[in-house]
């Protein structure tokens, strides 16, 4: 990563990308302390591939997905959609880029707007990208409903007579609508049935395959990104702990972190790959303090003096495959 | 539901819920709520009655004249008939009888009443649709912009413009005026490509000016709890007192002193409605924060102000007859509900329904809206709804 050419292929650049959150305690709401969210994030995407962005709940996955779309400020770092650096432009320049990313959020059931039929909230989009006239807009409604596989009926109709997977759906044709080229998927399908999972996650990369659009994947569900995923970024506390292309990352795991989470996947075979143990300690999100050295020592069986020392630098492991390890 | 995913051309899943919509969903609950449906029929008599009775109380030749004064027909009792033969022709009332009495004038009070009505109602949808305007604008910006600082500059530039408007109010003319328009240039060169919040890297002593100093949440929920603290009816009793007796004034002081409540539940709606990912989602897509605001927050957070405007419109007739009914309302020869109210004390004993007659109606109105409004409220909240 950190001695990555600039590549000509990537949509989406990030560098060194950091957030942290004030603590507020007291009357006058003064900051007590700061939580590091986001830590020194790197990663690209090429142009029509995925990228799985893993990590357990809190890590700061989904505050990478906000910085992106510009709905939360980032503290530090370089944000390069097309060759344009997002960090550093005002709202009225990020307005037309707006378009060009849009998101698909985890709960099916806060992402619609009660109060819009579907026709409502897929034409705000068709607005946003210029569509004008009730019969384009219309016959486009009907188009985009039609790719992400729902009847035309569904455009009077509310939300809250919808299921999740055909809200999902819809939320999926709302971020179609302005015709953007990187999407970035905030666990699209973890409040969803298994059954229906496979449905969305399908639709998903028939839309890549149709229209060529790169997704930022964000998820824990390791199984998921291994089908969709063309390279996967490990989370762990704010930082990227390992990243390489998928079939590297599953065959040739060095992280101890992303041992832990290949063990934690549900897989037929699973008994005979001895799984992976931890120390016990307090989940992430309840510690706000993190220990000198490697962060996820208090996690690891095999840490001795030197994960205590350990710098925290990302290392090349292999052609295309960075971990933050000392051990590897 | 199918399992496979099929070619896009082919819906594989149909709408499953049954078809009903917002308004056949609500008709449903209320006819379950035997009182706010009670509060829902007297509003509609109500607000029958008020039409009327500007129909029959106005006009050159009205068939219920409120002003005729028929000094031999005094304190006549409720449906007494009126004594031809001692009134002229014109002076007649309707059918010849005197409904609900008539007062110490010999005044129809059936017609007075009904001139009354219309002034409760316009009082209290009139007030109340300001109070609910300017709540609604308040919350809304508290809530959704109120996590942002105003900068050191904007202050200073507020300060500015109100010392010069100060001095203008307190007749140093010239001065005042020089200073307003040194107020606006200094506007105009803020918000023009120059201006310190406009630059993309402003100087370092330019910066000082662009300080945060105080949240937007914080001026406008304070001043919130600053105006709670006055006492309304003797704030608004102040400002009837200073300003000409009208029944316009009156709607707009009850509306400017009547939107706290809304304005804070508006901006509780926002604080939660902002944190959506529907919101968030319009905001990737571009849409502005205005349409943000009024197209997609306001409808979600419109259901608390429903019930609370509904409570503040019998809270406002309830002002209103209270103003007119100490003598600070509408002035005399038109009537209200306060004034026949209040004409009628001094006879309490000798002619009680000019008491009680308009007594009952104010009771029954506020309680009608009361009780529609408490309805409302079960109706409008899903977590009060039961299940079935």
């Amino acid at each position: 990563m950190e001695n990555e050419t600039l590549n000509a292929q990537d949509i989406l650049k990030v560098e060194g990308l950091r957030k942290r959150f004030p603590i507020r305690r007291g009357f006058l709401q003064r900051a007590a302390g700061w939580v590091n969210a986001v830590e020194n994030v790197s990663f690209s995407i090429e142009r029509g591939k995925t990228l799985g962005l893993v990590g357990e709940s809190g890590c700061g996955k989904t505050t990478v997905a906000r910085m992106i779309l510009k709905l939360l400020p980032s503290d530090a770092g370089r944000i390069v959609f097309n060759g344009v650096d997002l960090c550093g432009i005002s709202d009225a320049e990020m307005k037309p880029l707006r378009k060009q990313i849009q998101i698909i959020f985890q709960d099916p059931y806060g992402s619609l707007n009660p109060r819009m039929s579907v026709g409502e909230a897929i034409g705000e989009g068709l607005r946003m990208a210029g569509v004008r006239g009730r019969n384009a807009t219309a016959a486009r409604t009907e188009e985009l409903l039609a790719r992400v596989g729902l009847s035309a009926r569904a455009i009077d109709r509310y939300p809250h007579e919808f299921s999740g997977g055909q809200r999902q759906r819809i939320g999926i044709a709302r971020a179609l609508s302005v015709e953007p080229s990187l999407i970035i998927c905030d666990e699209p399908v973890s409040a969803l049935d298994v059954s229906i999972q496979a449905q969305i996650i399908n639709l998903l990369k028939d839309l890549q395959d149709q229209l060529g659009l790169s997704y930022l994947f964000i998820s824990h569900d390791l199984n998921v990104v291994g089908y969709l995923c063309h390279r996967v970024a490990v989370m762990y506390r704010g930082q990227i702990m390992e990243h390489a292309p998928t079939e590297e990352l599953f065959e040739h795991p060095l992280h101890p972190y992303t041992h832990l989470l290949l063990s934690a996947v549900p897989d037929p075979e699973a008994g005979k790959k001895p799984a992976v143990e931890t120390l016990e300690s307090e989940p992430p999100e309840s510690a706000p303090e993190l220990p000198e050295g490697c962060r996820f020592q208090v996690k690891c069986l095999d840490n001795d003096e030197r994960c205590r020392r350990f710098g925290g630098a990302l290392t090349q492991a292999g052609k295309d495959h960075f971990v933050r390890c000392w051990k590897a | 539901m199918n399992t496979e995913n099929t070619a896009p051309a082919a819906p594989l899943e149909e709408p499953a819920a049954p078809r009903r919509t917002r308004f056949e969903e609500f008709w449903r609950l209320l006819r379950k709520n035997s009182l706010a449906l009670a509060g829902l029929v007297v509003f509609g008599l109500f607000l029958a009655t008020a039409v009327a009775g500007v129909f029959l109380t106005s006009g050159s030749k009205p068939v219920l004249d409120p002003s005729v004064v028929r000094l031999q027909e005094k304190l006549r009792p409720p449906l007494s008939r009126s004594d031809a033969a001692s009134l002229k022709p014109d002076e007649i009332p309707a059918m010849g009888v005197y409904l609900f009495g008539t007062d110490d004038l010999g005044r129809d009070v059936f017609a007075r009443m009904l001139q009354g009505a219309w002034v409760s109602l316009t009082v209290g949808f009139v007030a109340v649709g300001i109070s609910v305007a300017i709540g609604i604008f308040m919350g809304a910006i508290a809530g959704y912009y109120g996590q942002q600082y105003v900068r050191l500059e904007q202050v200073m530039l507020a300060a500015w413009l109100l010392g010069g408007a100060a001095l203008l109010a307190a007749g140093v003319r010239t001065l005042g005026a020089v200073v307003l328009v040194a107020g606006h240039a200094w506007l105009f060169f803020s918000i023009s490509p120059w201006g310190v919040s406009r630059r993309k890297s402003p100087p370092p002593w330019m910066r000082i000016f662009l300080k945060g100093t105080i949240r937007v949440d914080t001026i406008i929920m304070r001043f919130v709890d600053i105006m709670l603290c006055f006492p309304s009816f003797f704030l608004i009793l102040t400002v009837v007192a200073l300003l000409p007796a009208s029944i316009y004034t009156i709607m707009i002081v009850i509306g400017l002193t009547s939107w706290e409540g809304t304005a804070r539940f508006v901006r509780a709606e926002f604080l939660s409605l902002r944190e959506q990912d529907f919101v968030a989602a319009a905001r990737a897509l571009g849409v502005g924060n205005f349409r943000i605001i009024f197209r997609h927050m306001t409808p979600n957070a419109i259901a608390p102000v429903l019930v609370s405007a509904t409570i503040g419109i019998a809270s406002a007739i309830l002002t209103e007859a209270g103003l007119s009914f100490l003598g600070f309302g509408v002035p005399p020869p038109h009537a209200t509900w306060g004034n026949i109210l209040s004409d009628g004390k001094r006879f309490i004993f000798d002619a009680p329904w000019l008491t009680f007659i308009p007594g009952a109606a104010i009771l029954l109105v506020v309680l009608a809206f009361n009780l529609f409004g408490e309805g409302l409220r079960d109706i409008l909240n899903p977590k009060l709804r039961q299940r079935n």
